[in-house]
């Protein structure tokens, strides 16, 4: 392992002016989950770890009228133990709640699942289905990129060097919606998606039709993935088990994934299929509560 | 000569479950495991490895790391000592000891991907590390030979230059083959032609590690008057003596191995690694104590995992039910250097049927994969998957219950297993009488949910067991409590079982046992714990330690009571004679003037074991959109001969079951185009968790072992081995579809269902 400094600013400010001394050579720490695995195999040489748990604003939960704001550096536990959270933005819950062990969920947070940018990231789904966005801080300002954008490729994203991810922004759920994430996996825990499936759906009142969904997969691709056509397909759609099918094939098509020890191509877009029909009914589910 | 005992059937001790003395240690860290010993002085090592499966190194540059501040010292193949071209036990194996030099670092070529080039000893752990990384190693790549087609394929690269293999007695150069041998009973052809049903399979398995949550470490010292010490996780300390001592050509007296806890081997900790690397970076550092630690993505690619391979079965049948032949090629992968389990595969392969003719094959294949190491019974899963596999398909073709069948043909006492040893007392008819018998075989599968099917399955196997040697010391205390000293590595509570065959015999209850395990240097020659032979072998030991301190107790006793020995009796701890009576621990406080303190030794050396069989049945459900299998019920029956301490006998039972159905669904070797393992971390490498196991249901038979006092059989090994074709049937039953390549992992089975 490179050895490198650890600072732990207590204001975005001094961190975004940390990051930015480093260049690409410094990154933000919070749980360390993926960043002290990655240090220490030398994935990354850093010389600088910016510490970012004693700035208040990255650790902070809010939920109020306007939504839900997840500080980039809070532990998923916090997430899944909150209630107005899980009553409110169960597929956040549904993510959040199988990333690793319960240590791992302790220490990591959905922020750092997204900066890690894997495509198996079972966090990022559910939040690009509720059409979340990041808010983005740095010695120049602050900006904001919506989820399904954040993630440019395995590891990468669009956060430039000197940027800090500050907080999730996840709009406000409408009346009549739900949302659900669930993956494949060999096992039944501690394991990483071959295949996974977050859904949201907003039904009518008559909680019969879908008004509009919006469906993300996981792993069967080099990023996170929107399946637009998917989700689109469902709009104004009775809800059955033909529109479901029909959207859960659209699926299958958007995914693009590749084979590896963790599965084949053939069985991870059969698997997008299965899982969204799955999901959409749980959201369906959740919708009318 | 083999002693035979009349088995004992009320006990004081044996078969009680006390708890087990190293329990508050190893539950509150107290326990010192090899990553713990800190000595004054201490530096770190680390080692380069290969990142290429095959190659030739045409240049070592350690001028960089040589440069570092910090390092003491930098290490390549020159530096051994020429090791003589020798075979020596391992314990379950052996090692020829110049192979075994260039196993532990790579000379002229690379076998594997992960093979270490060269190392270093540096101030500190992260010095060390980058020192590594500053050698300059030139490789010519080879091409990767990744599986027994490969390496057995006409023009084949060859992995190990200089290698003359034994096929079948014949002499041959530029194999890959390292040995091909052969137990033959009457002709298979002419059985084959007068059977009703014959039926032949091939299956395949992936090579699969055992998962040791402790990775390998080990500390050393080479002080200026070349006394060497060293810490090492290890089934045996002796093993790694004579293994460290044989492959550095120094003296067994000048190498002293301390005892270290042992967090997991099953197997996988009899062969040495780091041992030899730490004590010659520390002669090389001036007498500096070394450590080095392994990290996982290493144990994965650089320690020995199960062989896995190929294997072609035939059997052939009559329609009253009898087997009429069997013919088996078992092909497995050796790794980079030769010596496989298939040797044991051929033992068991056969051992759970009475055949009247046989012939098994056997051969030894070397694969740009890590030398293969002993994995809990090594080469009797593979080779009960396969026999499994094809007794399933004949008893499905002709409807024969899967039981009385095995019944029908089932080895007993007198039956001569494939390579031709006979056996003794054995306890297959009960196992299969008592599965016959169980609440599980009797109960039906139950519906499955919506979209899922389930299926039931069925398998038995068998280990031989070990012997060998062992050796026990008591020593009693005046207070009437007994320091034990024995030599085998503790695993699973053996500490406990050994003692308490001393308790059963003193009369002295087993929580007045200290029973300690000390460095070689202060107990009697001891094999590793391994072959599921430590409560059988060791406890003998102590045994007869017992009995020789109680013949020492009546001498004393003879002098306080004025009488002679032969005239004292002893019962159930208490000593009587003339009408005068005495406990044992009471005798101990009155022992000065007889002579001081009393103690024994026992040192004893088995041939032979008593057998171990296994019969499993498993219920699985699958989900038929996903391929996703979930074990719903598990029962094991095995013959234990005594279970000691059924606790921890059960105990064993189920590790072996759940590693097995690891084995049979899910873990896997998954290799490159280029001969490296993609999935080298607990991440990828999909064993098993706590989540994935329904209850395992265990039933101990006893059929006691005629070898030992108490009856007892090994039981570690036996049971890893029917789930893998157990839950392979249940698939089958479940999806209708048979398989014949592990793991059954969800892909597989989707492939299978879509195959319509």
């Amino acid at each position: 392992m490179h050895p490198f400094a650890y600072v732990a600013p207590s204001t975005v400010a001094e961190a975004v002016a940390e990051l930015s001394k480093h260049g690409d050579r410094a990154r933000p720490l919070a749980g360390g989950t993926d960043l002290l695995v990655k240090a220490r195999a030398n994935v990354w040489e850093l010389d600088a770890v910016v510490d970012i748990k004693n700035i208040p604003e990255l650790m902070t939960l809010t939920i109020n009228g306007s939504g839900l704001s997840i500080g980039a550096g809070v532990p998923c536990y916090q997430v899944y133990d909150n209630s107005e959270i899980a009553a409110q933005y169960p597929g956040i819950v549904d993510g959040a709640s199988i990333i690793g062990g319960i240590q791992i969920q302790s220490r990591a947070g959905l922020g750092g699942n997204l900066c890690n940018a894997a495509p198996s990231g079972d966090g990022i789904p559910s939040l690009i289905a509720l059409s979340a966005v990041a808010k983005i801080a740095s010695v120049n300002g602050t900006r904001e990129v919506a989820i399904e954008n954040f993630c440019t490729g395995p590891s990468r994203t669009v956060l430039k060097a000197g940027e800090l991810l500050v907080s999730i922004e996840v709009p406000k759920p409408a009346a009549n919606s739900g949302a659900a994430y669930t993956r494949f996996i060999p096992r039944n825990e501690m394991d990483i998606a071959v295949a996974g499936v977050g859904v949201f759906v907003q039904l009518d009142a008559s909680g019969k039709n879908f008004e509009s969904a919006r469906i993300a997969l996981a792993s069967v691709g080099p990023t996170l993935i929107l399946a637009s056509a998917a989700g689109d397909s469902l709009a104004g759609k009775p809800v059955n088990d033909e529109t479901i099918a029909a959207a859960s094939a659209l699926a299958r098509d958007a995914a693009t994934p590749i084979t590896d020890m963790r599965g084949t191509i053939e069985q991870r877009k059969q698997l997008v299929e299965v899982l969204t029909g799955r999901m959409i009914n749980k959201a369906v589910e959740r919708a009318r509560g | 000569m083999v002693a035979t005992y009349e088995t004992k059937t009320d006990y004081k001790v044996i078969g009680n479950s006390p708890i087990r003395h190293d329990a508050l240690d190893k539950v509150t860290g107290r326990a010192i495991y090899g990553g713990d010993v800190k000595v004054p002085g201490l530096i770190w090592g680390d080692v380069i490895r290969s990142p290429h499966a095959h190659a030739r190194i045409k240049s070592i540059d350690t001028s960089a790391a040589e440069a570092i501040e910090g390092v003491f010292a930098v290490l390549t193949h020159d530096d051994f000592p020429q090791a003589d071209d020798k075979t020596i036990e391992t314990g379950e194996g052996t090692v020829n000891l110049r192979r075994g030099q260039s196993n532990v670092m790579a000379d002229k070529k690379v076998h594997y991907k992960g093979h270490v080039v060269a190392a270093v000893a540096a101030v500190d752990r992260n010095t060390a590390q980058i020192a590594a990384q500053a050698i300059k190693v030139e490789y010519e790549i080879l091409p990767a030979i990744s599986d027994v087609d490969a390496a057995m394929a006409d023009g084949a690269e060859v992995i190990l230059e200089g290698l003359v293999g034994d096929h079948l007695g014949e002499k041959v150069e530029n194999t890959n083959v390292a040995r091909v041998f052969r137990h033959e009973f009457g002709n298979v052809e002419d059985a084959f032609a007068n059977s009703d049903l014959v039926i032949e399979r091939t299956v395949t398995m992936s090579m699969i590690h055992q998962g040791y949550i402790e990775p390998h470490n080990a500390t050393a010292i080479w002080a200026q008057d070349d006394n060497l010490t060293v810490w090492s996780s290890t089934q045996g300390s002796f093993g790694v003596r004579s293994q460290v001592a044989g492959l550095l050509h120094h003296p067994e007296s000048k190498v002293k191995v301390n005892y270290v806890e042992i967090g997991g081997g099953f197997g996988g900790k009899t062969v040495v690694y780091l041992a030899p690397i730490a004590a010659l970076l520390s002669r090389k550092s001036g007498g500096r104590p070394v450590k080095l630690v392994m990290d996982r993505s290493s144990v994965f690619e650089a320690t020995g995992p199960a062989p896995g391979g190929k294997i072609r079965m035939k059997i052939g049948v009559n329609k009253d039910g009898k087997i009429q032949a069997a013919d088996t090629d078992l092909m497995l992968e050796a790794g980079g250097f030769p010596g496989s389990a298939v040797g044991a595969a051929a033992i068991c392969v056969f051992a759970c049927y009475n055949l009247p003719v046989s012939r098994i094959t056997g051969y030894d294949v070397l694969v740009n994969k890590p030398k293969s190491a002993a994995y809990r019974a090594p080469g009797s899963p593979q080779a009960s998957f396969a026999i499994e596999t094809v007794i399933d398909e004949i008893c499905d073709e002709l409807g024969f219950d899967k039981i009385q069948f095995r019944l029908d043909n089932a080895a007993h006492e007198g039956t001569r297993r494939g390579d031709g040893v006979q056996f003794i007392r054995v306890g297959l008819e009960e196992c299969l009488v008592a599965a016959k018998e169980s609440d599980h075989w009797n109960s039906p599968l139950g519906d499955a949910p919506a979209g899922k099917a389930r299926g039931r399955g069925i398998a038995s196997a068998y280990w031989m067991n070990g012997g060998g040697k062992s050796t026990c010391d008591l020593m009693l205390q005046d207070d009437g409590t007994v320091m034990l000293n024995e030599g085998s590595a503790d695993i699973g509570g053996t500490r406990t079982s050994i003692a308490m065959q001393a308790a059963e015999v003193l009369g002295i209850p087993v929580e007045d046992f200290h029973p300690s395990i000390p460095d070689t240097d202060s107990i009697g020659f001891t094999g590793v714990t391994g072959g599921s032979r430590t409560t059988y072998t060791t406890g003998l030991a102590a045994y007869n330690a017992a009995h020789k301190l109680v013949v020492e107790l009546k001498s004393r006793l003879a002098d306080l009571w004025e009488t002679s020995a032969d005239k004292i009796d002893f019962n159930e701890g208490t000593f009587t004679a003339n009408g005068d009576s005495i406990g044992i621990q009471e005798l101990a406080g009155k022992l000065g003037p007889t002579g001081g303190p009393a103690t024994s030794t026992s040192s004893v050396n088995l041939a032979e074991a008593g057998n171990a069989y296994g019969v499993h049945i498993c219920d699985l459900e699958v989900d038929l959109a996903t391929g996703k299998t979930d074990v719903i019920r598990y029962t094991a029956v095995q013959d234990v001969g005594k279970a000691v301490h059924p606790q921890y006998a059960e105990g064993q039972i189920q590790g072996g079951v759940v590693q097995g159905l690891g084995w049979a669904l899910n873990e896997e070797y998954f290799i490159t185009d280029e001969g490296a393992m993609a999935n080298r971390s607990f991440l990828d490498y999909r064993m098993p968790t706590s989540l994935d196991m329904p209850m395992i249901d265990t039933i101990m038979v006893e059929v006691p072992n005629p070898l030992h006092p108490y009856g007892v059989r090994g039981i570690g090994e036996v049971p890893i081995c029917p789930p893998l074709s157990a839950a392979t049937q249940a698939v089958k039953e479940a999806v209708g579809k048979p398989f014949y390549s592990l793991p059954v992992k969800p892909g597989r089975i989707l492939e299978a269902l879509n195959g319509d």
